[in-house]
């Protein structure tokens, strides 16, 4: 065991599959000698020479599209997007190549490719350096979705997405590369691609949430329990697939649910939650389930604080659906 | 391919002609240049401080982007691709709105929106970039072609980097520019390094020069850090642009001598030789000795020139270190013409929220719904 931030985890299970696994290939904008602008890919190039860990041209369609076809042809391809919200000039490899080339090939071909980005607020990033962008990509059938909120679990989902057979997207929460840390298993070990975490049980509600929406929670969480509210925190970390079972398992512990996300609330993956519990475990709930989320703007820069849900407006929603 | 475009050497002296410009602009450019370099220092120092949050200096490309912006007019625009916040002061943007900016503070026409680095200025038709490498490229063939089928007498000068010459919106910019022949000019600022991608890395081609061909659009390569030869540069791909010959491609050879941002350590992929390499050949003293050698300057200039130049700014800075708080409001505004309705109930839960926390100043009210 060694106590590793969230980034050091990411750091250490590129290395160690890279390590067990020589098809596996690292690329992107300044991965290579630089490290990573935040220094995920550090040492990389150094412990696996440049034919491993790479830089790119300055083009995201250019390191999809090219993932794509090296996934095609024998390597397991793990590229980097600088941040997340540069991902969009890829969305079309993403979205229409690599998300349905099994099942238009009926299966013929496959895409077994892992894009890693950094997303999220919180780090005075302004519009384009801050977004959650999950929800255009849970709306794509073909892709995995994964968001990790320990360092435990960032080495141990990524190595499980990197061997994976279907392209996955690893979204990295920014805001929490350096503020978590936590004891991190040497050597390859991987968490399931389709469970949920609970963080914490508790009876009286329930807390759904992913990667730095998670301490928020838990400090909520705290601040709840001070006044006698047990609450059950669960963090999804695998958007897609979702481990369902556990959702409506969850829900129904306490029959009192907010959802928490730093992503808009329209369309936005709090909906797929609670439309999934209206349909299937309304009879046990005990008050309307309520959204914590970013506003349905663009994301702010100097009101970043007032845009993201923090923990006072998590606690007000637990309080809410407590008193319903 | 024709070699480096030049009008004074790195000494100073003169190799070939010089462009049509009065004493008193030939100073002005020195200024300009220092304005620039100034501003930079200054904005390092607060974001040392942590009165700034982020700096993207344009220590090493100041000839570049002062003189091919000095050839503009003033009804033409400037697309801005990352760095050209010096540029824009000099076309008119306050000073004022510039720190402002930097400090993404109420005073800031973008309401503090943006992250730091990200200037506009509407008077001088100047659009912030958007932080999305390229895409303003595009925009800027669009809006010249707009201006050729309303008649319009106007240039639209595209700055980006060596980075974005690989992105999507340099490949559709420079193609739509050629087929419609609009009155564009692309400027290629070749600083050496897209991060920590050199410049060499980011294509195959011998120069970027070259990548005009593909597109039917005239190219050239000018030493960026000769002041003169790229405002000349620019001169006459306006001139051509405006005579209806279509667009030009100007690649400004230069080099970015700090880190990319504050948040940057340069020293991890490039080697200290060659950034002293560069530093022998820096476009503010290498105009200087022009402008000495043309009686126009002597050995204070540039030292008394900066004193003024720190006066103005550090006036600046005091005035912005006391706006005001940013307004709630602007969280849910300007996203659509009108504030919707289910934004001003989004903001009326928050201000709900934010009032028992003692958040909201006298302003920041409930919408009505
Ligand atoms: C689409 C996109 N990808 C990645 C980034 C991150 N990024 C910001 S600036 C930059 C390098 C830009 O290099 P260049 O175009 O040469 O401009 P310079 O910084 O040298 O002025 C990168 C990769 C971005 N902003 N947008
Ligand atoms: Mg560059």
């Amino acid at each position: 065991m060694a106590n590793l931030t969230l980034v050091q985890a990411v750091n250490d299970g590129l290395a160690t599959v890279m390590r067990d696994d020589p098809s596996v290939i690292v690329f992107g904008e300044d991965v290579g000698p630089k490290g990573g602008v935040f220094l995920a890919t550090e040492n990389l190039t150094k412990e696996f020479g440049e034919q491993r860990c790479f830089d790119t041209p300055l083009s995201e369609d250019g390191i999809i599209g090219t993932a794509i076809g090296m996934a095609m042809n024998g390597l397991r391809p793990v590229a980097e997007i600088q941040f997340q919200d540069f991902i969009f000039p890829a969305f079309d490899q993403i979205v229409s190549e690599a998300a349905k080339l099994r099942y238009r090939s009926g299966g013929q071909y496959t895409a077994p490719m892992v894009i890693r980005t950094p997303y999220g607020g919180g780090i005075r990033g302004g519009l384009y350096h801050s977004q959650s962008g999950e929800a255009y990509f849970c709306h794509t059938p073909g892709l995995k979705v994964v968001i990790p909120s320990t360092p435990h679990d960032a080495k141990g989902l990524l190595i499980a997405a990197i061997q994976d057979p279907d392209p996955v997207l690893f979204m990295e929460p920014k805001a929490l590369y350096r503020s978590v840390k936590g004891e991190v298993p040497e050597g390859l070990y991987t968490v399931d691609l389709s469970t949920l975490r609970t963080v914490q049980a508790g009876d009286d509600v329930t807390v759904f949430c992913y990667g730095a929406m998670v301490p928020v929670a838990m400090k909520a969480a705290a601040k709840a329990a001070e006044q006698g509210i047990g609450v059950h925190v669960v963090d999804l970390r695998t958007l897609l697939p979702l481990d369902e079972e556990g959702v409506l398992e969850a829900a129904k512990r306490t029959g009192r649910v907010v959802v928490v996300h730093e992503a808009p609330r329209f369309c936005g993956y709090g909906s797929e939650i609670s439309a999934l519990i209206a349909e299937n475990v309304i009879e046990y709930m005990e008050a309307p389930v309520k959204r914590v989320t970013g506003f349905d703007t663009p994301f702010p820069n100097t009101l970043e604080h007032h845009y993201m849900p923090d923990e006072r407006r998590v606690l007000d929603a637990i309080e809410q659906v407590h008193s319903f | 391919m024709t070699a480096l475009t030049r009008v004074i050497d790195p000494k100073g002296a003169v190799v070939g002609s010089l462009p049509q410009l009065d004493d008193e602009r030939l100073v002005g450019l020195l200024t300009h240049m220092l304005r620039v370099r100034c501003v930079d220092q200054r904005m390092l120092k607060l974001q040392r401080a942590g009165r700034v949050g982020f700096v993207g200096t344009a220590r090493g490309l100041e000839a570049a982007m002062i003189g091919s912006a000095a050839a503009l007019a003033t009804d033409d625009w400037l697309w801005s691709g990352l760095r050209e916040g010096g540029a824009a002061v000099m076309r008119g943007l306050p000073l004022a709105e510039y720190v402002a900016q930097m400090y993404c503070n109420a005073n800031d026409t973008a309401k503090g929106r943006q992250m730091c680095n990200h200037f506009q200025h509407k008077g001088s038709h100047y659009p912030s970039w958007s932080s999305v490498i390229g895409t303003q490229i595009p925009h800027g063939v669009g809006a010249a072609y707009a201006a050729k089928v309303q008649g319009k007498r106007e240039v639209h000068a595209i700055y980006f980097g060596d980075g974005a010459s690989s992105s999507n919106g340099f490949h559709s910019g420079m193609n739509f520019a050629g087929v419609w022949k609009a009155p564009c000019v692309f400027v290629l600022v070749d600083n050496g390094w897209a991060i920590s991608v050199s410049s060499r890395e980011q294509t195959a081609a011998e120069s970027y020069a070259d990548k005009g061909l593909a597109y039917g659009i005239p190219a050239r390569e000018v030493d960026g850090n000769d002041v003169l030869a790229s405002y000349a540069a620019m001169q006459s791909a306006r001139e051509r642009a405006l005579a209806g010959e279509g667009p030009s491609l100007i690649v400004l050879k230069t080099y970015r001598m700090l880190g990319h941002s504050s948040s940057d350590d340069p020293s991890k992929y490039r080697s200290e030789a060659e950034v002293a390499a560069w530093e022998a050949l820096d476009p503010i003293e290498r105009f200087a000795a022009f402008l000495t050698e043309r009686g126009l300057a002597d050995a204070g200039t540039v030292e008394r020139l900066e004193a003024q130049l720190f006066a103005e700014i550090d006036a600046v800075v005091h005035e912005q270190e006391a706006a005001p708080p940013m307004a709630l409001k602007t969280l849910v505004e300007d996203v659509y013409a009108d504030v919707p309705r289910h934004l001003r109930r989004q903001y009326n839960e928050f201000l709900r929220v934010a009032e028992v926390h003692g958040d909201a100043q006298p302003g920041d009210g409930a919408f009505p719904l």
